[in-house]
C-alpha cells in the first residue's frame, strides 16, 4: 500500500497540483487580456474602452464570460454534430497542453523533456485542426472559407517559424527549453538574432490567426470565418484557446529570444526580482505588441499573405540559418 | 511498471482501431481524421520507446503538416456515397489480390524466423546507446556521420520531386497583368504627379 | 542611390516602425469620447428633445387647446381634444404625442402662440415597450415640471435671436 501511495498516487496528484497552478493563472491572464485589448485598441483609438462593469470596467471580461455561459449552444442541423463539437474543445485543449513544457523559472516546469521546443511546434502546428474541423463541420459557406485560409496559412508559416527555431537551436545547442534560456545568460538570442526575432513574431502572428492575419476569421469579409456558426460555450472555447494561445506564442518568443525567466542585467537591483515575474513581464510586453500591431495594421490580403511567407520570409529565414550556421562554425562559437 | 504497460496498450489498441476506422469509415473526412489518430498514437507508442525526437517529428510532418494537405484536399470533395459504391465489385478481384500479396509478405516476413532458422542471428542487433547522449543527438550523429550519403540522396530525390512539381505546374500565360509590389512601394512622386500653376481662364496644355 | 535607399528602408521596415509609432503615440492623447452615463456632452438651448407642457408660474397650464401644433405637425403625431372648462376657459381634455410617429422638427413649439408646448432638453427617455412612447397629456405636464428651470432658461438664452 505504501508503494502505491510513493509510486502512483503522490506523483498524481503533484502534477494536478501542478497544472491548476498553471491553468487557473493561464485563465485569469486570457480574461483579462481581452480586456486589455480592448482598453489599448480603444486607447489607440481614441476611445474609452469598456468603462461600466466595474471599476474603469474591470469586470468585464467575467461579465463576457457570465454571459456566454448561460447562452443557448446552437448546433446547426445541417453540420457534422460530433466533429462541431470537438472542434473548439480540441482548440481549447491544444492551447493548455503546450504549456506543459514551458519553464516560469528555473527548474520550474511541469514536464523538462529534452526535445521541449518540439513539442511546442508540434503542439502549435496542431492548432489548424481545431479551425479546419469547425469550418467543414459548420457546413456552412463562410466558415469552410474560414477553414481554407487557415489551412494554408498555417502551413505557410510553420516553415519559417520551424527555421527560426533552428536558428536559435544552432545558438542554444539543445531542444530543451530550460537549456535555451539558460544559454541566453550572457546575451538574449534577440541582440544577436534580431531579424529571425521579428520572422518568428511576424510568424506567430501569422500562427495565432491575429491582425493583421487574421483571414480566417475576416470579420469584414467573411463574417468571422470558422467561427460564423458557433455560439456561446463552443464560441467561448474557441475565443479562450485563440487568446491562450496568443500567451503561448509570447511564450515562445519569451523563451527563445528574451531570455525567459532571466533579469535584463544579472546586477543586484534586477536580480531581486524572482524569475517566473521577469518571465511573466517579457510575456505582457510581447502581448502588447501583438496588440499593437492589430492596432496598426490593416489587414493583408490573401496572394499578399501567400507572397509574404513563401517569397520573403521561407528564403530570408534559410538564409539566416546558413549565416547563423556559417558564422558559428567560422568563429568556433558552437555550443558544446 | 504496470503504467508503462497499460500506457503501451492504450496506445496500441487505439492505433489499430483508428487504422481500421480509416479503411471502414464512409465518410472520406472522418478517415482523415481518424489517420490522425493513428498517427498520433503511433507518435505515443515512438515515446513510449524512448524516440522522442522520432515522435515529435512525425506529429510535426505526418500531422501537422501532410494530413493538414490531405484534409484540405478530401474537403473539398463533393462526395457521392452511392457512385461511390459502383465500381466496387468491377474492382474487387484487383483489390483482392493486392490484399492478398500484402498479407503474403507480412506473413513471410514475419514468418522468417520459422523458415530462415539464422535469421535471428543475422538481424541487426540494436547497439547499446551510449550514456549521456540525448536521442537527437545519436540521431544526427548516424545521420551525418554513417549515413550522410544516403540521407544527401533521400534530399536530392525530393528535391527532384519538388522540381518535378513545380515545373509540371508551371505556365507561362501571356497577357496576365501581375502586381509588382516593389515598383509600387518604389514609386517616387516625381515620376507620377506634377503640380502646376494653373491661371484662371488658362486651362492645362 | 535611390535605389539603395528604398532598399534600405524596405529592409529596416521604416514604413512598419513609423506607423507603429504613430499608434503608440495616439495612445497617450486625450480621449476623444466621453465616459457616456457618466459624462455628458453640452447641449445647445436650441435642442430638440423630449416633449414637454409648460406650466405658468402660477401653476395653470399654458395650453389654450388652439390645436395649432395638431395641425402643422408633419408626422401627424399629435392628437388635441378640447372642452370648455368649468370658469370658461377652453383646455384640452386629450393632449397625446405618439413619440414614436415623432420626428423631432420642432414645429409644434414653433407654432405655439404661447409656449406651451416645447421639445425640451431630455433625450434619454428610451422605452421598453411601445406604449410607453404614447405620451399623454399627463405624462407631458409631468415632464414640464421636470424640465422647467431649464427650458425656461434655454428660451431666455435663445430669445434675442427670435
Amino acid at each position: 500500500m505504501a508503494e502505491f501511495w510513493t509510486f502512483y498516487a503522490w506523483p498524481t496528484i503533484w502534477v494536478v497540483i501542478q497544472i491548476v497552478a498553471i491553468i487557473v493563472p493561464l485563465l485569469l491572464a486570457v480574461a483579462y487580456l481581452t480586456y486589455a485589448e480592448r482598453k489599448i485598441l480603444g486607447a489607440m483609438q481614441l476611445r474609452q474602452g469598456p468603462m461600466v462593469v466595474g471599476p474603469f470596467g474591470l469586470l468585464q471580461p467575467i461579465a463576457d464570460g457570465l454571459k456566454l455561459m448561460v447562452k443557448e449552444t446552437i448546433i446547426p442541423s445541417g453540420s457534422n454534430r460530433v466533429i462541431f463539437l470537438i472542434a473548439p474543445m480540441l482548440t481549447f485543449l491544444l492551447s493548455l497542453v503546450a504549456w506543459a513544457v514551458i519553464p516560469f523559472g528555473e527548474g520550474m516546469v511541469v514536464a523538462d523533456i529534452n526535445v521541449g521546443i518540439l513539442y511546442l511546434f508540434a503542439i502549435s502546428s496542431l492548432g489548424v485542426y481545431g479551425i479546419i474541423m469547425a469550418g467543414w463541420a459548420s457546413n456552412s459557406k463562410y466558415a469552410f472559407f474560414g477553414a481554407l485560409r487557415s489551412a494554408a496559412q498555417m502551413v505557410s508559416y510553420e516553415v519559417s517559424i520551424g527555421f527560426v527555431i533552428v536558428t536559435v537551436l544552432l545558438c542554444a545547442g539543445s531542444l530543451n527549453l530550460s537549456e535555451i534560456v539558460r544559454a541566453q545568460e550572457n546575451l538574449w538570442f534577440v541582440i544577436p538574432l534580431f531579424p529571425m526575432a521579428v520572422v518568428f513574431f511576424v510568424s506567430a502572428l501569422a500562427e495565432t490567426n491575429r491582425a493583421p492575419f487574421d483571414l480566417p476569421e475576416g470579420e469584414s469579409e467573411i463574417t468571422g470565418g470558422f467561427m460564423v456558426e458557433y455560439s456561446a460555450m463552443t464560441y467561448a472555447l474557441f475565443f479562450l484557446g485563440e487568446y491562450a494561445n496568443m500567451i503561448l506564442m509570447s511564450g515562445m518568443t519569451t523563451v527563445l529570444f528574451l531570455g525567459g525567466w532571466l533579469p535584463p542585467f544579472g546586477f543586484a537591483p534586477f536580480t531581486w526580482i524572482p524569475g517566473p515575474v521577469w518571465f511573466a513581464l517579457k510575456i505582457a510586453l510581447c502581448l502588447f505588441v501583438f496588440i499593437w500591431v492589430r492596432g496598426t495594421m490593416p489587414r493583408y490580403r490573401y496572394d499578399q499573405l501567400m507572397r509574404l511567407g513563401w517569397k520573403v520570409f521561407l528564403p530570408f529565414s534559410l538564409f539566416w540559418v546558413v549565416l547563423t550556421a556559417g558564422v558559428l562554425m567560422a568563429f568556433d562559437w558552437l555550443p558544446a | 511498471m504496470v503504467v508503462l504497460a497499460l500506457a503501451f496498450y492504450l496506445f496500441a489498441g487505439i492505433t489499430i482501431a483508428s487504422g481500421v476506422m480509416v479503411v471502414a469509415t464512409r465518410n472520406p473526412v472522418h478517415s482523415v481524421l481518424f489517420l490522425i489518430l493513428a498517427f498520433f498514437n503511433s507518435a505515443g507508442l515512438f515515446v513510449l520507446m524512448g524516440a522522442e525526437f522520432l515522435a515529435m517529428i512525425l506529429v510535426v510532418v505526418y500531422v501537422g503538416a501532410v494530413a493538414v494537405l490531405f484534409l484540405f484536399v478530401v474537403m473539398m470533395l463533393d462526395i457521392n456515397y452511392a457512385e461511390l459504391k459502383e465500381g466496387f465489385i468491377r474492382y474487387l478481384p484487383i483489390g483482392a489480390l493486392i490484399g492478398a500479396i500484402l498479407l503474403i509478405e507480412l506473413l513471410v516476413v514475419i514468418g522468417a524466423w520459422a523458415i530462415v532458422p539464422t535469421a535471428e542471428e543475422r538481424a541487426p542487433t540494436p547497439t547499446a546507446m551510449p550514456e549521456g547522449v540525448t536521442n537527437t543527438e545519436a540521431l544526427g550523429r548516424l545521420l551525418y556521420t554513417e549515413y550522410v550519403y544516403l540521407f544527401q540522396a533521400a534530399g536530392i530525390v525530393l528535391l527532384i520531386a519538388m522540381i518535378g512539381a513545380i515545373v509540371l505546374t508551371l505556365r507561362q500565360r501571356e497577357g496576365v497583368r501581375r502586381q509588382r509590389i516593389a515598383d509600387q512601394i518604389g514609386r517616387q512622386r516625381e515620376e507620377v504627379l506634377a503640380i502646376r500653376k494653373v491661371e484662371p481662364g488658362g486651362g492645362v496644355s | 542611390m535611390a535605389t539603395m535607399d528604398r532598399t534600405a528602408r524596405s529592409f529596416l521596415l521604416s514604413e512598419l516602425v513609423s506607423g507603429m509609432w504613430l499608434t503608440f503615440r495616439y495612445m497617450f492623447k486625450p480621449k476623444a469620447t466621453l465616459n457616456y452615463p457618466f459624462e455628458k456632452g453640452p447641449l445647445s438651448p436650441r435642442f430638440r428633445g423630449e416633449h414637454a407642457l409648460r406650466r405658468y408660474p402660477n401653476g395653470e397650464e399654458r395650453c389654450i387647446a388652439c390645436k395649432l401644433c395638431e395641425a402643422i405637425c408633419p408626422a401627424l403625431a399629435i392628437t388635441i381634444e378640447a372642452e370648455p372648462r368649468d370658469d370658461g376657459s377652453r383646455r384640452t381634455t386629450r393632449y397625446d404625442i405618439d413619440m414614436t410617429k415623432c420626428i423631432y422638427c420642432g414645429f409644434c413649439q414653433e407654432a405655439c402662440p404661447v409656449d406651451a408646448i416645447v421639445e425640451g432638453p431630455g433625450f434619454e427617455f428610451s422605452a421598453e415597450t411601445r406604449q410607453e412612447l404614447f405620451y399623454n397629456k399627463e405624462k407631458l405636464l409631468r415632464n414640464g415640471d421636470i424640465w422647467e428651470a431649464q427650458i425656461a432658461a434655454n428660451i431666455a438664452a435663445d430669445a434675442p435671436y427670435r
